[in-house]
């Protein structure tokens, strides 16, 4: 720690780190020194390909320009609104299966520690496995589609929502929860009464800022299988037609600036 | 529930109607988009027998020997993804991230390297990775490179704005000795943000972890690509051992990114 006290006594000797703390640093920088020698000199990297990189670099904005706006009416529009449905209802669909498994984690509202860590471990799983990887498995059940990619944005979003959800409610004050159950409220009551106008911003400014998230993740869905512009920009890239796959990344970056400038002024707006 | 009231007509829990109105508009929009996406109830009904018949072909994972070193080497390569791209992010992030604070930079860089950061962090890493899998063809170094893009947007974000946040005592004290530029970032601005900045990384650390299973799948190397490749083979054992592994990995990376933190701290 940095000592506060006057500096003028020569013989003490100021250290800012206990030894352990410098023990500990200095075998954690070893290990990473030790990581990144080991990836740089095994990790593969085919040497023929780098060759022609900056005239494949140029060919791919060469090709991409000019961009084929026309293409936009006849298929670009309709997957641009599927991927805002599908981050929408995504959304809504992972809040409302968040707050359940957010109450079974808040510990002033489920007093068990079996039931906690069973919540927790669905909030790291879901949440481990990417939204495309959870998209592959749903493509594979329910054929593709956006059904499959909003259950994909929808399970893959448990894991954050619930997790700062829950953090909400436990820092909630116990003071009107108790104020309701002493006059005798039902459970139900308790929630809706006592933790619910507490956890209200929280909970809003959590959806919308996971509405923005998604609706960057819907927008490569599509790359496997969930709908959306992701399925335009998989097809213009497999028919090489680069124009159009401009046309695509021209369109997804316009609407993930759009959200981010909606949410902010909903934010500030609402909360 | 306005104080004027007298207290007979007091009702304890007034109705609130922009919110019942909110929801119904809320009910009607999901209605109306479950509609324009086609989603039915026999679809789902299908869905779900054929999500039977898929789980009890994933079940029991295949760990077989021949799928292990598939499963290693894959792996590896996504440490390999994501060690190189945390530490290449690091790295470019923090020149951007000092040039994009408001309090260190003259105004027209800060506002470039705003744009700049602005512009890494608009696209999705899987769309960076099938722009460098164009430019450098398949492998591990495409994924490396989107994620580099990916860690320098979020980390010289993050510094920029922890940089703006700090205490700017110590700053002028060092300028007032005359110090260059270069021993002001190092006297007084990495003492300050450093922890912060290292819990930044961590976080940086698992979250390249978790992408790195993403990259591959549009030709980004790593375990990603072994998951697709399991994907289309229909070998759905091997895809729930993959799944598996890739969470149990993830989940050792939380620890110890927090261990990490806690040093710093």
């Amino acid at each position: 720690m940095i000592p506060a006290g006057p500096a003028g006594a020569h013989v003490r000797h100021w250290q800012r780190f206990t030894f352990t703390e410098r023990v500990m640093r200095s075998l954690f920088y070893i290990v990473v020194l030790i990581g990144i020698v080991w990836s740089l000199q095994s990790i593969e990297i085919i040497p023929e390909f780098l060759y022609d990189a900056p005239q494949q670099t140029a060919d791919l904005f060469v090709r991409m320009w000019p961009i084929d706006w026309g293409w936009y009416p006849k298929v670009v529009h309709a997957a641009l609104m599927e991927t805002l449905h599908t981050a929408t209802l995504g959304t809504i669909l992972a809040v409302a299966m968040a707050t359940p498994v957010a109450l079974l984690v808040a510990r002033n509202v489920t007093r068990s520690v079996l039931l906690n860590s069973i919540g927790r471990f669905i909030l790291v799983a879901t949440r481990s496995v990417h939204a495309m990887i959870w998209a592959l498995f749903f493509v594979a059940v329910f054929g593709p589609g956006a059904l499959a990619g909003t259950l994909a944005i929808a399970v893959h979003s448990i894991g954050f929502t619930g997790k700062f959800l829950s953090e909400a409610i436990e820092e909630a004050k116990p003071g009107p929860i108790e104020a309701l159950k002493a006059a005798g409220a039902p459970p139900l009551a308790v929630l809706i009464k006592g933790i619910w106008p507490q956890v209200k911003p929280a909970f809003l400014a959590l959806a919308m800022f996971r509405w923005d998230i998604n609706v960057r993740e819907s927008a490569v869905l599509g790359l496997v299988g969930g709908g959306g512009l992701g399925m335009a920009l998989d097809t213009a890239l497999s028919n090489l037609y680069w124009d159009q796959a401009g046309l695509v990344l021209a369109v997804i970056f316009g609407i993930v600036i759009v959200a981010e400038i909606a949410t902010s002024w909903a934010r500030s707006r609402i909360i | 529930m306005s104080m004027s009231a007298p207290a007979a007509k007091r009702v304890a829990f007034p109705p609130n109607w922009p919110a019942r109105i909110g929801l119904i508009v809320l009910a009607v929009y999901v209605v109306y988009a479950a509609t324009t996406l086609e989603f039915t109830w026999a679809r789902f009904l299908t869905g779900l027998d054929q999500g039977g018949r898929f789980l009890s072909r994933m079940f029991p994972p295949d760990f077989s020997a021949d799928k292990q070193s598939l499963l290693t080497a894959g792996m590896m390569e996504s440490l390999q993804i994501a060690i190189l791209s945390t530490v290449f992010g690091i790295l470019f992030a923090m020149p951007l991230g000092l040039a994009a604070a408001r309090n260190l930079s003259p105004a027209p860089l800060a506002w470039f390297s705003r744009g700049l950061i602005a512009l890494l962090r608009t696209f999705h890493p899987v769309i960076v990775a099938i722009l460098f899998v164009k430019a450098v063809g398949f492998g591990a170094l495409a994924g490396v490179l989107a994620l580099i893009v990916a860690s320098m947007g979020f980390l010289s974000k993050l510094l920029a704005e922890a940089v703006e946040e700090m205490s700017m005592n110590q700053v002028e004290a060092v300028r007032a000795t005359g110090a260059s530029f270069l021993s002001v970032v190092v006297m007084a601005v990495v003492p300050q943000v450093m922890p912060r900045f290292v819990g930044f990384c961590a976080y940086q650390l698992d979250s390249n972890l978790r992408n790195s299973a993403l990259v591959g799948l549009v030709g980004g190397g790593g375990i990603g690509a072994t998951l697709f490749t399991a994907f289309q083979r229909f070998d759905y054992d091997f895809v729930l051992t993959i799944v598996l592994a890739i969470i149990a990995v993830v989940m050792v990376g939380e620890i110890l990114s927090g261990f990490v933190r806690r040093l710093f701290q």
